[in-house]
């Protein structure tokens, strides 16, 4: 009797492709985001969606797509964002890899390498963002996809404190903030901003009703400016909090923070150094919050002075 | 501050978010530009959202008071 809960551990197979017999190597099918299931023959297509956003149109498209080539009629809305379509026969990737090429579709990847990023809203619609989650998710996917490292290298952007994309559990995560600044002049001491700060970093004085702020308590989400009824809290800037090591699997690591108010132009560079620093520090199939466990946080740190240092730290403590 | 009339009253106490906002939102509806709503909001979660989402739908508020455990604000139609 079959135990279908032993999976089929075959790897390699012959197969006919454009008329020519051809050896597969399952195992590298994944670095092109096809995974293997464990039903016989069938695989996992992972297709490339950064930000986990999507046309209407585009949808319309995969999904004709997704029902004529999953046996099961099914797909399955990955944990960073990404659509699969399961239960798709080996021998009609070209077929399905074409026809998804057609209308501008790609594949993901898996295993050591960059992935792609995931993202919250943003401030595009959402009322909370600060930042623009998904113009970054899709620069980072179009600059960065696929880039080799010692290990899988997962980035994503939340667009504000409440960090819905999970920026915690990162190799490298982004999160938007706000830097509040009030002025007298506008304040008419109205005491709504201390009721919108969740964080208490802003108590109303007893006597004018104008806010005492506190800045080792803020953790920049902007509640005290949307909430201002005469604009007396002011956006001073935008940028991103930088959190490094993060993961979750097996042995879940919270990431470091790194930087503060890294501006969006500098999201790029800092990348790509950390990928280098990456590369250059990490061992084969170790995470980059294990390598700098091992190796050192400083190091990374001296390593990303170029970029880090010279961003000026909030309300210029 | 100078008292400013109000051509409308809401009190929105023991009301929740969202249903506060909704409730404002139809009433600013019946307003022609530039008349002024009051409303009458808790504090916690209704004055924590709210008046954010006044400005966001581009009124202004231009009184607030606080009274007690709730909050007086007037708005003003934008």
């Amino acid at each position: 009797m079959a135990d279908h809960f032993i999976e089929d551990k075959t790897t390699k197979v012959n197969v006919n492709l454009e008329g020519k017999e051809q050896k597969i190597d399952f195992n590298d099918l994944k670095s092109g985001g096809f995974i293997k299931q464990r039903q016989k023959d069938l695989f996992t297509v992972r297709l490339r969606c950064p930000g986990g956003r999507l046309s209407t149109e585009k949808l319309v498209e995969i999904a004709q797509i997704a029902n004529k080539y999953s046996k099961k009629g099914v797909v399955h809305f990955s944990f960073r964002q990404s659509l699969e379509i399961l239960y798709v026969d080996y021998k009609e990737f070209n077929n399905i890899v074409a026809e998804l090429e057609k209308i501008g579709q790609k594949v993901a990847s898996c295993g050591p390498r960059v992935r792609v990023p995931t993202a919250c809203g943003g401030c595009e619609y959402n009322p909370n963002g600060l930042t623009d989650t998904q113009g970054m998710a899709k620069m980072v996917d179009e600059k960065f996809f696929g880039t080799p490292t010692p290990h899988k290298f997962k980035t994503s952007f939340s667009g504000c404190p409440i960090d819905c994309a999970r920026t915690k559990e990162m190799d490298f995560g982004f999160q938007g903030v706000v830097e509040p600044v009030w002025e007298e002049p506008d304040c008419t001491g109205c005491t709504i901003c201390s009721e919108a700060c969740k964080e208490d970093a802003i108590v109303s004085d007893p006597d004018t009703g104008k806010p005492i702020f506190d800045p080792m308590k803020c953790i920049f989400c902007g509640d005290c400016i949307r909430a201002c009824p005469t604009e007396a809290w002011k956006p001073k800037r935008y940028g991103h909090i930088v959190r490094i090591g993060g993961k979750h699997g097996r042995h879940p690591m919270e990431a470091l923070e790194v930087c503060r108010f890294l501006p969006d132009e500098k999201v790029p560079e800092a990348i790509q150094k950390t990928i280098e620093w990456y590369n250059a520090n990490g061992k084969r199939g170790e995470r980059i919050g294990n390598a700098i466990k091992r190796v050192g946080v400083q190091n990374y740190l001296d390593f990303m002075a170029p970029v880090f240092k010279a961003i000026p730290a909030p309300f210029g403590k | 501050m100078t008292e400013i009339k109000a051509n409308a009253s809401l009190d929105l106490r023991g009301i929740m978010c969202p249903i506060n906002f909704v409730k404002t939102k139809l009433k600013l509806e019946t307003l022609e530009a530039g008349e002024v709503l009051e409303v009458i909001l808790d504090s916690g979660d209704p004055i924590q959202n709210v008046p954010k989402s006044i400005k966001e739908e581009g009124h202004r508020i231009v009184e607030v008071k606080k009274e007690g455990e709730h909050f007086r604000l007037k708005v003003q139609k934008g």
